[in-house]
């Protein structure tokens, strides 16, 4: 797709603005502060509308101009583009009237929204020239970045906690990545990649490259806009494990109303979701408190979400009380009791992130905190193949018959009993 | 005297080390010995007496905020890292 003149200025500090060349580094070295991309939204506005958006295909790079990189993008060019699913039925369990499911658990290639981030960071490590690309991962990150680096032809050095579910550690390793698990949880982790990344000069797309690889999350705000017909949602919920892609939807939506793709002024309220084996962010929202208090040992079966010091717990703190969102946080039952109303109600099969959004927007709902009337979009972030370990004994096995009609008439005769004799329960 | 780890892109206000080593008997001391001779780099870690929001310092494997902050006892075989806090996630 034609784009006309440079659209990324370069990298800038949230703190105190010092700007700082396209290169691969995450923060500034004046006071540490977290980088942000600059885009001229002028020339952007050249090529960006909502004909030519409509006119190219289905995949998350139809917002090319928004993503920061410099060519045309050479990793996940078939990433994104997740169905919004309307979710009446769930929204009637719920007592809400107009719901949606964004539903990343089928993202191209790797099931989760971590191949958006992936996508625009390996395609920017390859225009900055780097062969190795890694990851620090609670396991979605894991699998995305060996996939699309096996696609790309790149090497990948994987890092996770010890203690991960099979399907997220198999998950990584089928691509050939190098998966090293570490002894400790995911901040220890993160702190080792990034002293990794910067000594060897490696690319990992969410250390030095992670100014880069965050704007990525902004495509599921994008597409989430357009699929509404260009409106931004009142409610969106979202997990947070480290608070980027809270930041990065609600950046969307304003992006958007900024170049006239939707009418503004946005109103959407952003709702955080945490498991409360690991809340950094909800707590620091419901005590009103001005710095995150980091969870030492985070306990949850949302492995996913389990950062105990997450990097942006400050800024998706901030965003939830400036919009007049909130955060709510919940138990492991409540997590697999919404995975299973997901599952039964819309059958999507959300990982365990999924049924921490679930449950948290039922809490927020009952609270009054999430207006029933208005629009609500949920995002499911994984897929439920990946996290199996957190269901087994909480779903009921399979009854086993011989091949044979008389034993399937006995069975589905007494079942048909129970049904009715339910049924009867029920109506009285 | 304890080891500090200075990380990579801060180096140039380290004299060009990845390491550096300092007395102190907390976490407070050490930085504070660490900036006698490197001044410019203790700027860029506190703001005023406090550390600034997105740094983290760790003994050995630990946060500091897990143990005493700057108050975090050092012993002359410790490691205290200095590690940027906007990674991950």
């Amino acid at each position: 797709m034609p784009v006309s003149g440079e659209l990324v200025g370069g990298l800038k500090c949230r703190l105190c603005g010092k700007l700082y060349p396209k290169e691969a580094i995450n923060f500034c070295t004046d006071d540490f502060g977290p980088l942000e991309v600059v885009y001229h939204y002028e020339a952007v506005a050249e090529t960006l509308s909502r004909r030519s958006i409509e006119s190219r295909p289905r995949n998350m790079w139809r917002y090319r101009e928004l993503l920061p990189i410099d060519n045309a993008p050479t990793v996940g060019l078939h990433v994104g583009c997740t169905p919004l699913i309307r979710a009446d039925r769930l929204a009637k369990a719920l007592g809400i009237s107009e719901l949606y499911i964004k539903n990343d658990a089928v993202n191209h290639p790797s099931l989760s929204f971590k191949d958006r981030v992936v996508a625009v960071a390996l395609s920017k490590a390859v225009e900055l020239g780097f062969q190795t690309v890694g990851c620090a991962s609670t396991g979605n990150l894991a699998g995305s970045v060996a996939a699309n680096a096996a696609a790309a032809g790149l090497d990948a050095y994987v890092l996770i906690p010890d203690g991960l579910e099979q399907g997220k550690v198999l998950g990584a390793m089928i691509y050939g990545a190098r998966v090293i698990a570490v002894a400790g949880n995911y901040d220890h982790v993160n702190r080792l990649c990034s002293q990794i990344a910067f000594k060897f000069g490696w690319g990992f797309v969410n250390v030095n490259l992670r100014p880069f690889y965050a704007e990525g999350s902004k495509t599921m705000g994008f597409e989430i806009a357009e699929d509404l017909g260009w409106r931004a949602p009142d409610h969106v919920v979202v997990p947070m494990a480290g608070g980027s892609l809270i930041g990065k939807l609600h950046k969307a939506f304003k992006e958007f109303e900024k170049l006239g793709l939707i009418d503004g002024p946005v109103k959407t309220k952003m709702f955080g979701a945490q498991a409360t084996g690991c809340n950094p962010i909800s707590n620091t929202v419901k005590t009103d408190a001005l710095k995150i208090r980091p969870v030492r040992n985070p306990n949850t079966i949302a492995k996913s979400l389990a950062i105990g010091d997450p990097a942006d717990g400050y800024f998706a703190s901030q965003l939830i009380r400036d919009t007049g969102g909130w955060s709510e946080d919940v138990d492991d039952e409540a997590i697999v009791d919404a995975m299973k109303l997901l599952a039964e109600t819309e059958g999507i099969w959300a990982e365990t992130a999924g049924g921490v959004t679930l449950a948290v927007a039922q809490k927020l709902i009952e609270q009054g905190k999430i207006d029933r009337d208005g629009s609500t979009v949920l995002c499911i972030t994984g897929n439920g193949l990946k996290t199996q370990e957190a269901l087994i004994g909480k779903i009921a096995q399979p009854v086993v018959i011989k091949p044979s009609l008389a034993e399937f008439e006995a069975l589905i005769g007494s079942h048909e009993l129970t049904r009715q004799a339910e049924l009867a329960v029920t109506s009285r | 005297m304890a080891k500090v780890r200075i990380p990579t892109p801060l180096r140039p206000h380290a004299g060009g080390h990845d390491t550096v080593e300092a007395t102190g008997a907390t976490v407070g001391e050490v930085l504070g010995h660490v900036g006698q001779s490197y001044p410019a780099l203790l700027e860029r870690i506190f703001d005023g007496g406090e550390l600034r929001r997105f740094v983290n310092i760790y003994v050995n494997d630990e946060d500091i905020r897990y143990l005493e902050d700057l108050s975090t006892p050092v012993a002359p075989s410790d490691e205290v890292s200095i590690i940027p806090a906007v990674a991950g996630g």
